[in-house]
């Protein structure tokens, strides 16, 4: 194994050499290089979702309904006779925009309240610990929760922001617990005193001078919770408090009229649940190749 | 020991009267409220009169110092109010269903430890053999199946091995066993799943930490029998941060009932939990947020108490 290594450490030629370097990622890394494709085939399909999708997803078609898997439809057909393949297609789409804005949103937060509390120490840092602290004592679903009972829900281009909020919301303190200990260190590097010591601003310190070297850690959280945060659009989805019909969103396809289908239409609940397995795999895979690349040293 | 069991009960009491503050504010900033779910809800056409004479017996139009000042006392004096909703006290709607919820939780706690110890031993010894390999899968896999799904998966499984689902009502375990693990069985192994996946990780990476001390080779070097090794001294060790993670995930099981109870019709605290989000109905969510925070700081006391009890250097800290 590691003889192999050696040689094929010296041998590659210019040429050969992306070639040699996939076939390396994929043989030390299967796992990495299956999340991989699997995260490509996903933005692939979302992106075209309406060139992919064999069939319109919202289309009711009522000779159709509960049609189980088939040639002309792959997955089958819900109660609404809807095509259940171009439904979960579609719903990568809702999962994936969802996912990205709020664990951009919410670990952007989070590394700015650690970065700052770092940065400040003494008593503004204690007092954003304690907070973080009351936030970290609940259960993601349950602080989601309570902000979907606070916004309800609004609109924008089609996207609810609000549900993007309240995912956001939970991967906050837990962003800034883990950039704040990163922060730390940084904040002891003599630059930082010396920038002081020129007279810069607070935030031209903490955005300018300390967050580039933030840039790993957050990079890491960033894809770490996008596979929370498509878990819990789903979670949310499925119990009516998510997206809403009749957007197609996997969560939302299993909640409802699914439970009174589990023995006539098993697809129905199959499907949309193996695309949500599937999905927060790979990100969470992802997110694991990413950091030993990155910063094997880093712990989320 | 007794001086820093006090020393930490005392550090709750912060902690939980943040979160009485900011569970109330939060809340207060919405804009409906549980009037207007209830009346209208259904597209009746209700009079603007009868509206405000409901807000005014549950109290929503006095002033926010007011509520606020009611709330407070009323955690101090431990009363958590009515439920907006039924009219029949907090207390009482929580403490109906706690029983089946605690026990679903108490049992995937079992289950997940049953599965997560061995599994996670295993893994460490056979380290980057093929058995490790399944084990990173099925437990990574763990973190990503939902258990919602999962537990659709098993019912849709029940019905086709057995033609069988598990009863709705819920019998406790004390009147009749069977039928109670019958009905509770299946949602605990739906949220054990994952609650085994985490543990199981932490068991594999503390152990292959513990494996590397010295005090392992010394026990090798002198001859110590390796499952002697394993049980006496790289197990007991390595099973501390793994206590921390069996904690710290029983504290947040509330969050797989939340979705299990509805997969499974139980009528438990998680559906209390987004029936009460659903209607708005503030005092029982300030209530039940307030026992998820309480049940959160008391296992990490407990944790921190086991720890001490277990790890003697802690103790003379």
């Amino acid at each position: 194994m590691s003889a192999n290594a050696a040689t094929t450490a010296i041998e590659p030629t210019a040429k050969d050499w992306s070639s040699s370097f996939v076939v390396r990622f994929c043989r030390r890394q299967p796992l990495g290089a299956a999340s991989f494709v699997a995260i490509a085939v996903m933005l692939f399909t979302s992106i075209f979702a309406e060139w992919v999708a064999p069939y319109d997803p919202l289309a009711i078609d009522f000779v159709a309904t509960l049609a189980p898997p088939s040639w002309s439809h792959w997955f089958g057909t819900d109660a609404y006779g809807r095509d259940i393949l171009s439904r979960i297609i579609f719903g990568a789409r809702t999962a994936l925009i969802i996912g990205f804005l709020s664990s951009i949103l919410g670990s952007t937060l989070g590394a700015v309240i650690g970065a700052t509390s770092a940065y400040f120490g003494g008593r503004i840092d204690n007092a954003i610990q304690r907070g973080i602290d009351i936030l970290l004592a609940f259960p993601i679903i349950v602080l989601a929760l309570v902000v979907v009972a606070v916004m309800g829900k609004g609109l924008v281009f089609g996207i609810d922001a609000n549900l993007v909020v309240a995912i956001a919301i939970p991967i906050v303190p837990k962003v800034a617990r883990v950039v704040r200990a990163a922060a730390l260190s940084i904040r002891a590097m003599p630059y930082v005193d010396a920038a002081r010591a020129a007279g810069y601003s607070h935030s031209r310190i903490i955005f300018r001078h300390m967050a580039p070297n933030l840039v790993a850690p957050y990079l890491i959280m960033v894809t770490a919770y996008i596979a929370q945060a498509i878990l819990l659009e789903a979670s949310l989805s499925f119990l009516g408090l998510g997206v809403s019909e009749p957007t197609a969103a996997w969560g939302l396809m299993l909640s409802g009229n699914a439970s009174d289908f589990y023995r006539e239409a098993p697809w129905m609940v199959i499907f949309p649940g193996l695309a949500i397995s599937v999905a927060v795999f790979a990100f969470n895979l992802f997110g694991d190749a990413l950091r030993d690349w990155l910063d094997p040293k880093f712990k989320v | 020991m007794l001086r820093y069991t006090i020393q930490r009960l005392l550090f709750m009491v912060p902690t939980l009267l943040g979160v009485a503050v900011l569970v109330f504010f939060m809340l207060r900033v919405v804009t409906g409220d549980v009037v207007e779910v209830k009346l209208r809800g259904d597209g009746g056409s209700v009079s603007q009169e009868t509206i405000e004479m409901e807000r005014k017996r549950l109290g929503l139009d006095k002033p926010l110092s007011v509520q606020f000042a009611d709330w407070m006392t009323g955690i101090v004096t431990l009363d958590l109010g009515k439920s907006m909703w039924t009219d029949r006290p907090v207390v009482e709607e929580i403490g109906a269903r706690i029983e089946l919820s605690l026990q679903v939780a108490v049992m995937a706690t079992i289950v997940a430890i049953m599965i997560a110890i061995p599994l996670g031993a295993v893994a460490a010894v056979m380290r980057d053999t093929w058995i490790d390999r399944v084990v990173r899968i099925v437990t990574i896999a763990g973190l990503a199946v939902p258990s919602f799904w999962l537990g659709m998966l098993i019912m849709i499984g029940l019905l086709a091995a057995f033609n069988w689902l598990p009863p709705i009502t819920f019998t406790p375990v004390y009147v009749d066993p069977l039928a109670n693990l019958s009905q509770l069985i299946w949602p605990a192994m739906a949220v054990g799943y994952r609650y085994a996946a985490v543990v199981a990780r932490m068991v594999r990476s503390s152990l292959l930490e513990v494996l590397q001390e010295d005090y392992i080779r010394t026990a090798r070097a002198k001859g110590v029998f390796d499952r002697l090794i394993m049980t006496r001294h790289a197990l007991r060790n390595a099973l501390l941060p793994a206590i921390t993670v069996i904690g710290l995930e029983f504290a947040f099981l509330i969050g797989g009932l939340v979705v299990t109870e509805q997969v499974f019709n139980l009528n438990g605290i998680g559906k209390l939990f987004v029936q009460s989000v659903s209607r708005n109905d503030f005092t029982l969510i300030q209530g039940m947020v307030m026992l998820i925070a309480t049940i959160y700081v008391l296992v990490n006391l407990g944790i921190d108490l086991l720890y001490a009890l277990l790890d003697p250097r802690i103790r003379y800290h």
